[in-house]
């Protein structure tokens, strides 16, 4: 009975055909990664031709000190915009779970994500206008910018897994903390913060990780000289491509791969709680 | 047991959503809790037990009425600022903190010398056996022992009141048994009023001092087990709590603590005065264990036909067809081979027990 009711159930692996289409659809997807990744220990300088292993590539990115700066900017830039960022999206988080059901919900959920969903060259083309405005009028040329693009497009990112941790917490802890004499402040320090902790670290990895990858709205708003790594490497490639970029992009490669992995464990433990 | 009020619910109403939506969760609901009592909040799922638990607790305010705790109005403080404490169904404990820091939490939150919290939770882990556990997380432990720890968290900080909402329900049936005994014995050891609710009767019957039985927001009937058992108001009352068979019956007579009434099949029977103002045709309700088959159909105050005779160990249910077509319900004790000689189909008599016979108010 049992035997046959699994026989006859559809099932997606059992269509003609189904291997073959899964296994293209991953070389699709990393067929040139691997590649990228491959000739990034080329010791020629040809991308096509391959003329044996070495560090060479690495060696000369890391000396190289148009990429130093562009690599310290893009970090100084990560770190400050996750953490703006998951500040703004904690509040956002609390404020769109932790409340009473009030009318106009659904539409500021949809406002926090509009970056998700507005054409990010549209933004771009957007704080491009709005910032040479406030350039005009204030004649200030900081990083400052650049800071708060990135803050801006990080939100939903950070927003997220902030909010999905808020909804799977049991709401009758903070009711039990309530009970038990906690004024509404300390109900917040002492429980809902340590719980929601996972899903703000989780929430500032992600907001980091998008944050240092950026090329569009970087690109627009940035001043001359304000290369982060990944616009430093567009222009660079409108000129000679040598292996040196697969070395800069294996190593950004490496970096979002462990943050994209601390967010899944970190994400794990929320639901082992 | 002590005499003075501890909780007065005073005409306390809650609704809740409003226009198409609109709720009534309580209605219009008066009672007093006595100081040192095991008081339960009996009824069906919905019927508003947990809403009033809530409003005790603060975590709800009452839409109009009034709440006073041992004479103080406490209706609309915050929860954290009232001296009752919750054992909630799903026990809440903090995942992030040990058995001991759980059980601590209530002390730290009232800024109480360290010494003081450290003594109270030593006592807590002994009043419910669980010293050798004060380091685990809670999700270390099973779900009798977070049950454990969960009453010793809501009794570290002694409230004047504690409340228990369906405790007992996670629970399977052999533990939920002994921790029924357990919470008789925190009650009695500790003096504090308990205020338990409930929608199974038998734990209701079992552990109470008083019962509220509730239904649709209201509370319907306040007495003890016995009470409530043996003398229901309502047909509600007697119908949710143990098996019952309702007749009707003429009111004959109405006299001081005494009434005569004429059954269907028109023998008279005696019983209490009844609760409420009635005549006429009366509801009566009789327990199936308050009634006996007899073969001498001209004696018996009912006769019908067996339908059915259904054995289940101790005793055995024997279904009557009424002449009126209602069924009757007869439960017997099995005592030894001396009435199993009953079967389906045959005619049969029903004696009435003295002091039986119910009269309902509705």
């Amino acid at each position: 009975m049992n035997k046959m009711r699994r026989t006859n159930t559809f099932s997606v692996r059992k269509l003609p055909g189904f291997p073959a289409i899964a296994i293209l659809c991953f070389a699709m997807l990393y067929a040139p990664i691997v590649v990228l990744v491959g000739y990034s220990f080329n010791a020629g300088s040809s991308l096509a031709l391959w003329e044996g292993f070495s560090w060479h590539w690495y060696y000369a990115a890391w000396q190289n000190d148009q990429v130093q700066t562009a690599a310290l900017l893009s970090v100084v830039v990560a770190v400050q915009a996750s953490l703006y960022s998951t500040i703004l999206a904690t509040m956002a988080a609390l404020g769109t779970t932790r409340t009473r059901p009030y009318r106009g919900q659904t539409a500021i959920y949809t406002m926090i994500n509009q970056p998700l969903m507005v054409p990010e060259i549209v933004t771009a083309v957007a704080l491009l206008i709005c910032f040479a405005v406030i350039k005009q009028a204030t004649d200030y040329r900081g990083l400052i910018y650049l800071v708060l693009a990135h803050t801006a497009f990080c939100i939903p990112f950070a927003y997220l897994p902030i909010r999905a941790r808020l909804e799977d917490m049991d709401k009758s802890l903070e009711t039990a903390a309530a009970d038990l004499y906690a004024t509404p402040w300390r109900c917040f320090k002492k429980v809902t913060l340590p719980l929601m902790w996972p899903g703000i670290l989780a929430g500032a990895m992600l907001a980091f990780v998008i944050s240092l990858d950026d090329v569009v709205i970087t690109e627009f708003v940035k001043a001359p000289g304000q290369d982060t790594l990944p616009t430093y490497m567009l222009g660079q490639i409108r000129r000679a491509v040598t292996p040196e970029m697969n070395a800069i992009s294996t190593a950004l490669l490496a970096v979002s791969i462990i943050m994209v992995s601390l967010m899944f464990i970190l994400s794990r433990k929320k639901s082992r709680e | 047991m002590g005499n003075t009020t501890s909780i007065a619910i005073n005409q306390v109403s809650k609704k809740f959503g409003h226009g198409k939506n609109l709720v009534l969760a309580l209605d219009d609901v008066s009672v007093e809790i006595e100081e040192n009592e095991f008081f339960t909040l009996l009824g069906p799922s919905g019927c508003g037990k947990t809403t009033l638990l809530r409003l005790i607790a603060g975590f709800e305010h009452p839409s109009s009425g009034h709440i006073q705790l041992h004479g103080e109005e406490i209706s609309h403080l915050p929860p954290f600022k009232r001296p009752v404490n919750t054992v909630f169904q799903s026990y809440a404990l903090f995942p992030h903190m040990t058995v001991a820091e759980n059980i601590g939490f209530g002390l730290t939150m009232q800024d109480k010398p360290t010494g003081e919290i450290a003594d109270t939770i030593n006592k807590m882990l002994q009043l419910v056996q669980m010293e050798d556990l004060r380091d685990r997380r809670t999700d270390q432990i099973s779900g009798g022992q977070q049950q454990r720890v969960a009453l010793a968290r809501a009794l570290a900080p002694r409230p004047r009141v504690l409340l228990l909402d369906e405790p007992l329900s996670a629970l399977d049936y052999k533990l939920r048994k002994g921790m029924q005994i357990e919470l008789k014995r925190l009650q009695h050891e500790t003096g504090i009023t308990f205020i338990f609710v409930t929608h199974d009767q038998e734990e209701a019957l079992t552990m109470s001092d008083r019962v509220a039985v509730m239904n649709n927001g209201r509370i319907l009937q306040v007495g003890s087990p016995h009470q409530i058992y043996n003398h229901p108001a309502e047909r509600f009352v007697a119908d949710f709590i143990g098996d019952t068979n309702f007749l009707t019956a003429e009111l004959l007579e109405c006299g001081e603590g005494e009434s005569l009434l004429k059954l269907p099949s028109g023998k008279t029977v005696r019983s209490g005065q009844p609760e409420a103002a009635v005549n006429g045709t009366v509801h009566i309700a009789i327990r199936p264990e308050q009634a006996s088959l007899t073969d001498d159909l001209i004696d018996a105050d009912l006769q019908g036909k067996i339908s059915n005779v259904v054995y289940s160990g101790s005793d055995t249910q024997y279904h009557i067809d009424l002449p009126d077509s209602e069924e009757f319900v007869v439960r017997m004790q099995n005592r030894g081979t001396l009435n199993v000689n009953w079967q389906a189909g045959q005619k049969i008599g029903v004696n009435i027990e003295s002091g039986a016979v119910q009269i309902l108010r509705n």
